[in-house]
């Protein structure tokens, strides 16, 4: 099954659908070697088209519809999630998903945005668009981490926060700044991994913590390219000429002091191994998370606000 | 984005936006720029907040160095640096951020007003930096801090440094909160974006102006994703007051002694 999705990807995903429909068929004395060209034809694609990506197509490797999602990373790194729901004043929010989790056979509490793959799903889930009952469950479940000392890992893939008239009824703007000062002094380690779509401060709502890792091909700004190009530009079909100008790709935020560090995905991107994806950002959490846990709670506050007080550039004179 | 709303321009007379009226400039201008006739309030510059908050219009201005660097030399249909340059010669130095010291009803306090007439009151890194040195000011000394906001929010220009001065100033008033230092947050017409789901919900107490508009997203933004339009009086203070988001609204000429009886409960 082709997903169609970007002229750009258009060479390697030929190549990755001959390849399936040949792994997928019956062994013949000369598979092996085709499929081994193909494997050739495939990495070399691969790097054709990923060597020059543009600030813009890494946007839409971002949103690439096969891009694993937060339930993907947590399923592919941890053992035993039990969900959560509900923020205890209006409702439950599916574009957030929260709860606790075995990491390393260690209980953490983990949580974020959620996509959804079908359109049904896409819609209940409010395409990872969250209202402020979701960003409330996920601030209930850090604090219910921080009193039973757990520490908290924050998936980030959203396009922003839902811009709706029932989300701002119920105060989105309120929600998202509880979390961004309670994450501040949350006296337990809090690892954040950028997986997908960065989108402002919907994002941001999750992201204050002691680690901000983020995947090769994911983009966090202050504002989507579209959204960008249509008030500077005066037009929103700009949004490539924003993309670049806004400086949001992994590399671009590991430069600016933002990100700690840039999570290589698997060649061709996570989409063309979500499980592999998840390994490597397994990987990453393990290590940071270990340091981390050695930290004295006093400390680790003291070092998470000077690590975002530092940010930003000015000149004194 | 921002309103449709003005500042008052220069000229003898100006139209009230709202009652149409035609009003002496300096009849307005002696009625803190809000209008005779209905009570409609005209923005204010940040400059007059702080004559108005303290205590005989005496204050320090403070950390009016800082400027800001371009990190990402930013260019859309002019460069970033262009459009500073042009902001500051208009409306002076100090980016989108006036903070000031001085006393309150007798208290020791510190004052940070947004100044929309500079690129719309956007935050960037130097609004986030003054409000940053503003927090630790307020920490050290333990003086209350007030914020006026009034802006469109982020500053697009600078990019992801831009949303990161949230976690910036959020991380400083967690600081004020965990201390019990008091922060109180005024938000004025326009109080949108990133400046609202930062600093302008977290005050001890929030106290909006009158018929201010207020919210996350802005009312086009909004229009165009559920494509109705919104209801008459929709993220305007009234409507948060009511969905209990402020404790207060509060006309311009009660604002100071609001904020004096808030200081005056804290001490």
């Amino acid at each position: 099954m082709a997903v169609p999705t970007y002229p750009f990807l258009e060479p390697v995903e030929r190549v990755r659908e001959k390849l399936r429909e040949l792994e997928g068929g019956s062994p013949t004395l000369d598979r092996e070697e085709t499929i081994a060209e193909l494997r050739r034809e495939l990495q070399e694609a691969i790097d054709r088209v990923f060597s020059s990506l543009t600030p813009w197509q890494q946007c839409l490797l971002a949103r690439h519809p096969e891009r694993p999602y937060t339930l993907d990373f947590i399923h592919g790194t941890m053992n035993e999630f039990t969900e959560l729901h509900g923020d205890r004043c209006f409702g439950d929010d599916p574009a957030i998903v929260a709860g606790f989790a075995l990491f390393d056979g260690e209980p953490v509490a983990v949580m974020g945005h959620q996509k959804g793959r079908s359109t049904t799903e896409k819609v209940r889930r409010n395409f990872g668009m969250p209202r402020p009952e979701g960003y409330r469950k996920a601030l209930r479940i850090m604090e219910m981490a921080a009193r039973f000392g757990r520490p908290v890992i924050t998936f980030i893939d959203t396009p922003g926060a839902y811009p709706g008239l029932d989300a701002e009824e119920r105060g989105q703007a309120e929600a998202i700044a509880r979390n961004l000062e309670v994450m501040a002094r949350l006296p337990v380690p809090i690892v954040i991994v950028v997986t997908g779509e960065g989108g402002s401060g919907g994002a941001l709502a999750l992201g204050i913590g002691d680690r901000v890792l983020m995947l090769e091909h994911a983009v966090y700004s202050v504002i989507s390219p579209e959204g960008c190009a249509a008030i500077l530009w005066k037009d929103q079909a700009r949004a490539e000429e924003a993309a670049a100008a806004l400086r949001l790709t992994a590399s671009d935020l590991r430069k600016l002091g933002v990100v700690d560090e840039v999570i290589p995905e698997p060649p061709g991107g996570a989409h063309m191994d979500p499980a592999g994806a998840a390994e490597l950002v397994a990987a990453s959490i393990r290590r940071h998370l270990r340091e981390l846990r050695r930290t004295k709670p006093d400390t680790l506050l003291h070092r998470r606000y000077k690590k975002f007080r530092s940010l930003g550039q000015f000149v004194e004179r | 984005m921002g309103t449709p709303s003005v500042a008052v321009p220069e000229g003898m007379w100006i139209k009230c936006e709202s009652c149409k009226e035609i009003l002496y400039h300096k009849e307005v201008e002696d009625n803190l720029q809000v209008c005779p006739r209905c009570g409609h309030h005209f923005r204010m510059t940040a400059g007059r907040r702080l004559d108005l908050l303290f205590d005989g219009g005496r204050f320090k201005l403070l950390f009016q160095k800082i400027r800001s660097a371009d990190p990402l030399k930013f260019v859309d249909t002019k460069p970033y640096v262009d459009r500073l340059r042009a902001y500051t010669r208009k409306a002076g130095p100090g980016d989108a951020l006036l903070v000031g010291r001085g006393e309150i009803g007798g208290h020791p306090a510190m004052v940070a007003a947004m100044r929309y007439r500079f690129m719309g009151g956007s935050m960037g890194s130097v609004v986030g930096e003054k409000m940053a040195r503003a927090i630790e000011r307020c920490l050290a000394r333990k003086i209350p801090l007030i914020s006026v906001a009034c802006s469109g929010g982020a500053r697009m220009q600078e990019g992801i440094l831009s949303l990161m001065q949230m976690g910036k100033i959020a991380a400083g008033l967690a600081r004020m909160r965990v201390r019990g230092i008091p922060f109180i947050s005024v938000l004025t017409d326009p109080t949108t974006g990133g400046v609202t789901a930062s600093f302008a919900m977290l005050g001890d107490v929030n106290i909006a102006e009158p018929n201010a508009l207020i919210g996350f997203a802005g009312p086009r933004v909004i229009e165009q994703t559920i494509r109705q339009t919104l209801p008459e009086g929709f993220q305007r203070s009234e409507f948060l007051l009511e969905h209990g988001m402020l404790d207060l609204v509060v006309p311009r000429h009660e604002l100071k002694g609001t904020i004096v009886r808030c200081l005056n409960y804290f001490h």
